[in-house]
């Protein structure tokens, strides 16, 4: 592993008798795209406001490129780059007068006019801000989290909002700025975002973190059962697919076989099964779990406000 | 530096571009003028103290434009970054809040001087007011009188949860004070009643004061109006400090 951006230990953060983040302890490491997942108000932005030396923790030690964020924000903002979850800018403030006016926050500054290119705003360089898109707003602010070069970039909830395509630019551009050797934290509470994007991913519920790995691993580790569904023509005796050891449970839905186990080899014994038995089969497909299921598995289902 | 000046060019060109702030810092006292120099010209009267009705109620428009930048442009202007999250925004860069504040103060003096000059010009060239003070004394007066005022705006910016809030409470303390100080009316038709009553409303003071230099009143005749002016400078810069919130 190489060397470690950010370190956090032992983080706390109240408000009144509410524990916003609970204890939580992780590193992030130069280059990589890590990811704080969980539900609304699960303290992911209570955590990343803290590092990022906008929010004072109640405890624990926090470490940002060899700063304490806490005492020497002002120092480290010059070297990373922010975009805050529902942020906005003055209605009224074109968008090359954004970028010039945060560019002179900066000791260290990009050319404006090929970042803006890349991120697809020239043509809507003299338009006010509130005359732009949302995803036109957020690419606007990944601008303002780049302004300073900056070699650790903070993205908080950056797709909420967003139509799919939208949310698809997006996350090529985020692809993008980590093929520059940039490290990336970002938090969201789309699993599909944080699968696709992270390199890491720790997951977050009631302030603690439950879980960290890649997104492979989480995925590996829940242990989820393998579904198998296809269609039959013709009459089939479902309950012949109980000789197929594993196989732990199937069931008719509509036109669909559907058939779980744990097991490997369930997929390869039910088609051989199909096979030699002269079933024709057909619209054959597999589901695995995804990180959707790791997360639904460890914060589980029930709906809260 | 650059940060401070690219701010307040920005800040400027914002409220330029926001038409009910630029009308009622730059042409509401103007209108006012026109109105009522329409309604009673600029004979001199022994009302007046022989002087005409324009003579005599400018310098309290002055006063009107000072409080309609304090009260209304300052609080709200400012609860509204915060609820936006603008404030925010500049907080998580590594600039220093001071700038945020000496580039807003900055423009709101800017245009509240903007708005006098044209007041001053207008009742100049088409009234021919008489002007009898010195122009440093007033500018100074309107200097103090303006910083304190906005002031008192930020301490509501700071006390107000919500933008509607710093809406309502900056605007329930301006007009009845804009009507009652004589900033709006001459307080020489309003009657001991209202005259009683003013002596309990700061903008009173600006007007008193506005009035005297204008008629080229010394200082010293008007410490009292500049204790009240001073104090709430101080009083709102020590209040607004210590609650002033960024999110």
């Amino acid at each position: 592993m190489s060397e470690a951006i950010v370190e956090v230990k032992n983080l706390c953060k109240s408000y009144r008798k509410i524990k916003a983040v609970d204890d939580i302890s992780f590193k992030i490491y130069k280059g990589e795209i890590f990811g704080l997942v969980g539900p609304n108000g699960a303290g992911k932005t209570t955590a990343i406001e803290c590092i990022e030396g906008l929010r004072k923790p109640d405890s624990g030690s926090l470490k940002v490129m060899d700063l304490n964020p806490t005492s020497n924000g002002r120092t480290l903002r010059n070297s990373i780059g922010i975009q805050l979850q529902e942020s906005q800018l003055p209605a009224r403030l074109k968008v090359w007068e954004a970028i010039s006016l945060f560019s002179s926050f900066y000791k260290k500054n990009i050319e404006s006019t090929p970042l803006l290119k890349e991120l697809g705003l020239e043509e809507k360089k003299s338009s006010y801000f509130d005359k732009i898109s949302g995803g036109q707003k957020q690419r606007l602010f990944i601008a303002l989290a780049l302004l300073n070069d900056p070699d650790l970039i903070f993205l908080d909830e950056l797709t909420t909002g967003l139509d799919p395509q939208a949310r698809r630019v997006t996350w090529n551009l985020i692809i993008d700025i980590r093929k520059r050797g940039k490290t990336i934290f970002l938090t969201t509470h789309f699993m599909e975002e944080a699968e696709r994007l992270c390199d890491r991913v720790a997951i977050m519920d009631h302030g603690k973190i439950m879980a960290l790995d890649t997104p492979q691993n989480l995925i590996r580790n829940i242990s989820m059962e393998t579904r198998l569904i296809f269609n039959i023509t013709g009459s089939f005796e479902l309950d012949t697919l109980k000789t197929i050891e594993s196989i732990s449970k199937y069931e008719k839905s509509g036109d669909n076989i559907i058939v779980h186990g744990h097991d490997k080899r369930m997929v390869k014994d039910t088609v051989n099964f199909l096979v030699n038995n002269n079933i024709d089969f057909h619209d054959l497909k597999t589901e695995q779990a995804t990180l959707e299921d790791v997360f639904l598995t460890l914060t589980g289902k029930e709906i809260r406000n | 530096m650059k940060s401070l000046f690219r701010l307040t060019a920005v800040e400027l060109k914002l409220y330029l571009r926001e038409p009910m702030a630029a009308f009622f810092t730059l042409l509401y006292a103007p209108m006012l003028l026109f109105l009522f120099g329409f309604i009673y010209g600029n004979e001199p009267t022994p009302f007046f103290g022989n002087r005409g009705f324009i003579d005599s109620q400018l310098p309290a428009y002055m006063a009107l434009i000072i409080v309609t930048v304090g009260l209304m442009s300052v609080p709200i202007s400012t609860a509204e970054d915060r609820e936006r999250g603008i404030l925010k925004r500049f907080h998580s860069t590594p600039a220093s809040p001071a700038i945020y504040l000496f580039a807003n103060i900055f423009t709101y003096y800017i245009m509240s001087l903007m708005g006098v000059t044209l007041l001053f010009l207008v009742g100049r060239f088409i009234y021919h007011a008489q002007f009898e003070g010195n122009i440093f004394s007033i500018l100074a007066g309107f200097t103090i009188c303006a910083l304190s005022f906005f002031s008192f705006g930020y301490m509501i910016a700071s006390l107000a949860p919500t933008a509607r809030t710093a809406q309502i409470i900056g605007m329930v303390i301006a007009f009845p004070m804009m009507f009652l100080s004589g900033a709006a009316m001459p307080i020489e038709v309003l009657g001991d009643k209202v005259t009683n009553i003013s002596k309990y409303l700061p903008l009173t003071y600006v007007v008193r004061l506005m009035k005297g230099l204008w008629v080229g009143n010394s200082w010293a005749g008007h410490w009292l109006n500049l204790i009240v002016i001073l104090g709430l400078l101080v009083a709102g810069a020590i209040i607004s400090t210590l609650t002033f919130k960024w999110e």
